[in-house]
């Protein structure tokens, strides 16, 4: 059961949630933490600043003009992915099950080759500002753009709760602050950076981030390798007499094939389903920086995990046992050998190990950091949802006036701050450990069916989208909550009404499958017009002529 | 997109050969990737003592090592084949069929 339990905290190691979940204690104010973090808030905000001065449309505000280079966007989606808790929830695996840790990691991972091969380029050849632009293209605009715009908003509300109350979690436990004011100060510097700065200062927000991640990570890891002096069956060997020879195999992470599959398949398509990581792509110039965007994210997130494995080693090896810091109250109750402030202090406490207070300090301030960096793609993305897709192009017919819509992504930006504010104080103690997973599937059963489908079956109708697309969002729903993770640990009851945690293997079969035949049988003459429209269509995505260019700033 | 310029660029025959090569390559690719993943995943499943076997006699450090940080590689690397051919031959290619398609135009 513990092993089930970390298998879910790790699962939503993306959102620093479960992760961090349950009783957290209050530490004592951190002041070297707590400057570095201020150093940080300056200067971004003095980044906010240069970016609000650049961003004077709606395409400055939602893609900052188009402007960013592929290496650029490479750090800023490998920033979106490495949240703070894929840094010290996956690092905590590592402590706590060795192997387990890396091979949950693998999963985070390889959907990207594929959204490299696949989907980045057509993506941005069609698209504009969202992926409803994409899914929408040749369909109906009101139905699809609506049921898009939903799949959106509904992705990045369960995830920005996650993130919020994973947020004053670990705000509390790394720089002693109180639980409230933690989430109302994200929620207040996420509002600054997006509606003044836009995609320009979410961007470089993140892109920073990314770095001071990277630099930290590998700081630790170098650290540890060099007391074993670059050799890993030094550090294996010694990590083995403190922990016992089963860090070093598979556990009980990967046991039945069928949730394995389906945790791929969530994994694999909910990323290219994520709003907030699509949109990344329309930032770039064209298709070609796309693409080079996605070589360089993927180097980065595989070396990023790579450096969280050696570091869960490095936690058990010097952090492990070591009295520094031993939680002895719950030592005394529970025996064993537990840490201060749960397992997903290891990389915090061996930050402390390596580098004394102030790494500590500094490692505390970027974990810090990412959250907001985070958060505030999140909010971008459906902030531009509620305001490209359904204002300007449903409400509006998609003839609205420039200034306005950019008022409008405002008002949603704020109107979704003060949101995630609400819902994060409010949700403090609920158990919210579904709610990456459900973010996950839908986006992997409802937003990446239609938009593959949408670029690359010229079949596909209004009628099949609408209808197929609903289908799996609420099959994905129901098993969920039918499932383990709300039937049982939520709702409380002994048994799961649907056996497996992760839906997605049922949900994404089920949108693909009725799609097909809810587009076949539409004999409508709409669908014959969409048909034809796939040549022009399938032509633009393919050589990227008549797309969207580039400002010039 | 214009009916002419449509049908003109569907009669480039650059167009059907990148098309025909891109998708073929990606396809490739992919399968490449989710055979690495799904058979690592699935080895797990179906026998994890494997993955615990020492790497060599006496070793600690087990044959799931090397193996787990190759799939990490091998997304990096099938990522990196895919940009250079696609910079190079790929990139050409669009860019004969934007000439041609400028001349009609």
């Amino acid at each position: 059961m513990k092993a089930l339990l970390f298998f879910l905290s790790g699962y939503v190691g993306l959102c620093a949630s479960e992760a961090l979940g349950g009783a957290v204690e209050k530490q004592p104010l951190n002041m070297s933490a707590i400057s570095m973090f201020l150093i940080f808030v300056v200067a971004t905000l003095g980044i906010t600043y240069w970016a609000a001065k650049r961003t004077k449309n709606t395409k400055d505000f939602y893609t900052a003009g188009g402007g960013i280079t592929g290496f650029q966007n490479g750090m800023a989606i490998a920033g979106d992915y490495m949240s703070a808790a894929s840094f010290l929830g996956i690092s905590a695996l590592v402590y706590a099950k060795g192997y387990d840790g890396l091979i949950y990691s693998i999963g985070f991972l390889v959907g990207w080759p594929i959204i490299l091969f696949l989907i980045a380029e057509p993506l941005r050849n069609l698209g504009k500002y969202t992926f409803a632009d994409v899914a929408s293209y040749r369909l109906q605009q009101l139905p699809i753009r609506t049921l898009a715009a939903f799949g959106s908003i509904g992705t990045v509300v369960l995830y920005l709760i996650a993130q919020m109350v994973g947020a004053g979690k670990l705000i509390q436990l790394l720089f002693g602050l109180e639980y409230e004011i933690a989430v109302i100060l994200v929620g207040v510097l996420m509002i600054l950076y997006v509606a003044f700065g836009g995609m320009l200062a979410t961007t470089w927000v993140q892109i920073v981030k990314a770095f001071l991640l990277l630099s930290g990570a590998t700081f630790m890891a170098i650290a540890v390798m060099a007391q074993y002096q670059f050799n890993f069956e030094a550090l294996f060997t010694k990590a083995v007499e403190i922990k016992g020879a089963a860090i070093m195999a598979p556990g009980a992470l990967v046991s039945d094939p069928v949730s394995a599959i389906s945790l791929g398949i969530a994994l694999m398509f909910g990323t290219a389903g994520l709003p907030h990581i699509l949109m990344r792509f329309f930032t770039v110039r064209d298709a070609k920086e796309a693409r080079k965007s996605v070589f360089y994210a993927t180097g980065f997130i595989g070396y990023f995990y790579i450096l969280t494995f050696i570091i869960g080693f490095g936690a058990i090896v010097m952090v492990y046992g070591n009295p520094h810091y031993l939680d002895m109250a719950k030592q005394a109750i529970d025996g064993g050998k537990p840490i201060l402030g749960g397992d997903n202090m290891a990389a915090i406490h061996l930050s402390h190990a390596v580098g004394g207070d102030w790494f500590l300090g500094f490692i505390s301030a970027v974990a810090f950091a990412t959250i907001l960096a985070v958060v505030s793609g999140l909010t971008l993305a459906g902030a531009s949802a509620i305001s490209h897709d359904i204002y300007t192009s449903v409400i509006c017919g998609g003839h609205s006036e420039g200034r306005k819509e950019m008022k409008v992504s405002k008002i949603a930006t704020i109107v979704l701050g003060i949101l995630a504010i609400y819902l994060g104080i409010t949700f403090e103690d609920q158990n919210i450990a579904f709610m990456v997973g459900l973010a996950f599937a839908i986006a992997a059963s409802a937003n990446f069916p239609i938009l593959f489908l949408s670029m690359f079956w010229s079949r596909l109708t209004t009628r099949g989208a609408l209808v197929g697309g609903m289908l799996g969002l609420s099959t994905a729903m129901i098993l969920v909550i039918l499932g383990p993770t709300v039937w049982v640990d939520v709702l409380g009851n002994s048994d799961p009404v649907f056996p497996y945690k992760y839906p997605a293997l049922f949900s994404v079969s089920m949108a693909f499958i009725s799609i097909w035949f809810f587009s076949i049988t539409d004999k409508s003459q709409r669908a014959l017009k969409e048909h034809e429209a796939f040549e022009g269509q399938f032509i633009r995505s393919q050589t990227g002529i008549g797309a969207e260019g580039a400002n010039e700033h | 997109m214009k009916h002419d310029l449509v049908q003109h660029i569907k009669n480039d025959p650059n167009y059907a050969l990148l098309v025909d090569k891109r998708s073929r390559f990606g396809w490739q690719l992919s399968f490449t990737m989710l055979f690495i993943y799904f058979g690592f995943i699935l080895l797990i499943a179906f026998d994890p003592a494997l993955l615990g076997m020492p790497l060599a006699t006496g070793w600690i450090t087990t044959i799931g090592v090397p193996l787990g940080l190759g799939v990490i590689m091998s997304a990096f690397v099938l990522t990196g084949i895919y940009v250079w051919r696609a910079n190079g031959e790929f990139d050409v290619l669009i860019q004969k069929i934007k000439d041609n398609a400028k001349e009609e135009a």
